[in-house]
């Protein structure tokens, strides 16, 4: 009798239902991550701006006595800083992460093995913005809000949380929108080819680009009124708003929310396009 | 679904690509068991498949899977069916267990339960040696039967396999379709076979729908096909250039006649004329008959009967 005789047996267990497929791909992404040791030192780097903060924060709660801390004391801005700063690890870990999340499956031929199983292209594709949405909450809101606890904890006392108490939702909020718009612009370009090189090349050049355009028109004209053609610029008009800052620029905050939207709309649409059990070339 | 139900059922389906129509107002039932889905290549058998998974909307028709309707249940439909894609397809960055795992887990088996059975599957498979390798480093071969093991990890009750041996060497080759085999007469798995390849529907199934661009050319048991509805004849004549206009003839006459070699035909006569209606063609074309013996027909015959080959 042949070994494999042996093998088949039929299942009599029970089977989960249908949708939760999505947790399924989003808890394997996220494993394959973090096994890997590049990955986890870019994670690692992500938080030493957390570190420098809250050395500044113990530094203006236990150096009072020194006129010169005052200029290091927490106020909304500098939680807005924080964000803005983690913009860079944002890219980082998107291209990192995100660019192969579809490319490759698409590479592989994976989408048809992904879409003969219980599962929507929905729910595919919230599995794979799970990974990348995961990882950049690691880098933005987790840190955001630890440095609010840490600002409690160091002064030993609510005053400025209760002095800024929009501040938690404003982190969310801000953090959310952050991450959404990266995620789902990367997961766009990522069903648009087979190479994840070619896919955070693109991402790269969006990025880049609209600020270079952005920065030529700002030249000519001297106004910051075209600054919803740059993508940071748009992020960053919105973020002033939920900080309660004074804007940097002359767009309509409407405006670069109505842009945020559209790019996370659009890219809806490419992924409703492109993920599919089947491509039909014409 | 009652017993003896067909698995598949397909009403009026065109399914249109562009300008081109793959499937062509197709009405056709599968019954349970092995069922051989054949025809040339871009006769509309993948699509078909990809249509009774959902990934293609059709036109027009309806299509019922295990009793259940594809517009209004596909993921129920998903859960009881694994595919064996055509094309080379896997998960990228993952060993063949882990890979088998996921499609089990993906299927709705406990994350337990799915990687017990990967490791099942790919020893039932004759990948057991080879699971912990990375899935992207497998040859042809490997990933054929890869694609098998990840298609019955979560005990599917039908199984549809496109094209399973393609790409494979001949020892590989008969291992898969004696798995193919196994599964449907010994497991009690339902599937259907797509393939252009006639021994290998002949060999694994019991059912056969021959398919011709786009449109159902023949089908039912195998063996009811073959059955005779006139003879075949294995003829060798004598040629001195006059083979073709014979040949003409023949088809003129209404047999089919398929050349196997340079002198040598199968040729199918309806009916009951048998060899006296070949001779007294061959006598009218004066052709000298060197060799006439009767022949069993094959489903070869029947496939170029059906596609209009002969």
């Amino acid at each position: 009798m042949p070994i494999h005789d042996q093998g088949y047996r039929r299942y009599g267990g029970h089977k989960a239902r249908t949708g939760t497929g999505w947790m399924v791909i989003a808890r394997a992404g996220i494993r394959t991550f973090i096994g890997k040791r590049a990955f986890l030192g870019l994670l690692m780097l992500a938080w030493a701006p957390f570190l420098v903060r809250a050395v500044q924060f113990y530094a203006a709660a236990n150096f009072t006595s020194i006129p010169q801390a005052s200029i290091l004391a927490p106020s909304a801005e500098t939680f807005r800083q924080f964000l803005e700063q983690q913009q860079t690890f944002v890219f980082f870990v998107t291209v990192y992460v995100g660019a192969g999340l579809i490319a490759n499956d698409r590479r592989a031929n994976a989408l048809q093995i992904y879409l003969s199983k219980p599962l929507t292209r929905a729910e595919y594709i919230l599995g794979k913005l799970a990974i990348l949405m995961t990882f950049l909450a690691l880098v933005t809101w987790l840190p955001a809000i630890l440095l609010l606890i840490v600002q409690i904890a160091f002064a030993g006392n609510f005053t400025f949380f209760k002095a800024n108490v929009f501040l938690f939702p404003a982190i969310t909020l801000f953090a959310f929108i952050q991450i959404a718009l990266a995620s789902a612009t990367m997961l766009a370009l990522s069903s648009l080819s087979k190479s994840s090189r070619y896919v955070a090349i693109l991402y790269a050049a969006v990025i880049f680009f609209t600020q270079a355009v952005y920065g030529v028109l700002y030249a000519v004209t001297r106004s910051t009124a075209l600054s919803w053609l740059s993508f940071s610029a748009n992020l960053a008009q919105v973020g002033d708003v939920i900080f309660r800052l004074p804007l940097k620029y002359d767009t309509p905050w409407p405006v670069s929310l109505l842009v945020i939207v559209g790019l996370v709309a659009g890219s809806a649409l490419i992924l409703e396009r492109r993920v599919r059990g089947i491509e039909v070339v014409s | 679904m009652a017993e003896g139900d067909p698995v598949v059922t397909l009403e009026g389906v065109t399914v249109t690509y562009g300008k081109n129509r793959a499937l062509r107002d197709v009405t056709s039932s599968f019954a349970a068991g092995a069922v051989g889905l054949l025809g040339p290549n871009g006769a509309g058998k993948s699509t078909m498949l990809k249509a009774l998974l959902g990934f293609i909307v059709p036109e027009r028709g309806r299509l019922r899977v295990l009793g259940l309707d594809v517009a209004e249940s596909p993921l129920e439909i998903r859960a009881r069916v694994g595919y064996m894609p055509e094309n080379d397809a896997h998960i990228p960055g993952m060993n063949a267990v882990s890979f088998v795992a996921y499609c089990g887990e993906l299927a709705g088996l406990p994350r337990v339960d799915a990687m017990q059975r990967a490791h099942e599957m790919l020893f039932y498979v004759g990948l057991g040696e080879a699971r912990y390798r990375n899935v992207d480093t497998y040859s042809t071969g490997m990933k054929q039967r890869i694609k098998l093991a990840q298609a019955l990890v979560h005990d599917p009750d039908l199984l549809f396999l496109d094209e399973p041996t393609n790409g494979m060497d001949p020892k590989g080759r008969d291992e898969m379709l004696e798995l193919v085999r196994d599964l449907a007469h010994n497991k009690g798995v339902s599937l259907i076979l797509s393939s252009h390849l006639l021994p290998d529907v002949e060999y694994t199934c019991d059912h056969v729908v021959v398919m011709d661009k786009g449109a159902i050319a023949a089908s039912g048991p195998i063996a009811a096909l073959k059955q005779p509805r006139g003879r075949v004849y294995e003829l060798r004549i004598k040629t001195a250039g006059e083979l073709d206009l014979f040949v003409e003839r023949l088809r003129a006459s209404g047999l089919d006649c398929k050349q196997t070699d340079e002198d040598v035909m199968r040729v199918f006569v309806p009916g009951e004329g048998g060899a006296h209606e070949l001779f007294a063609l061959a006598a009218a074309a004066r052709v000298q008959v060197r060799h006439l013996r009767p022949s069993v027909p094959t489903l070869e015959d029947v496939f170029a009967h059906a596609v209009g080959e002969a």
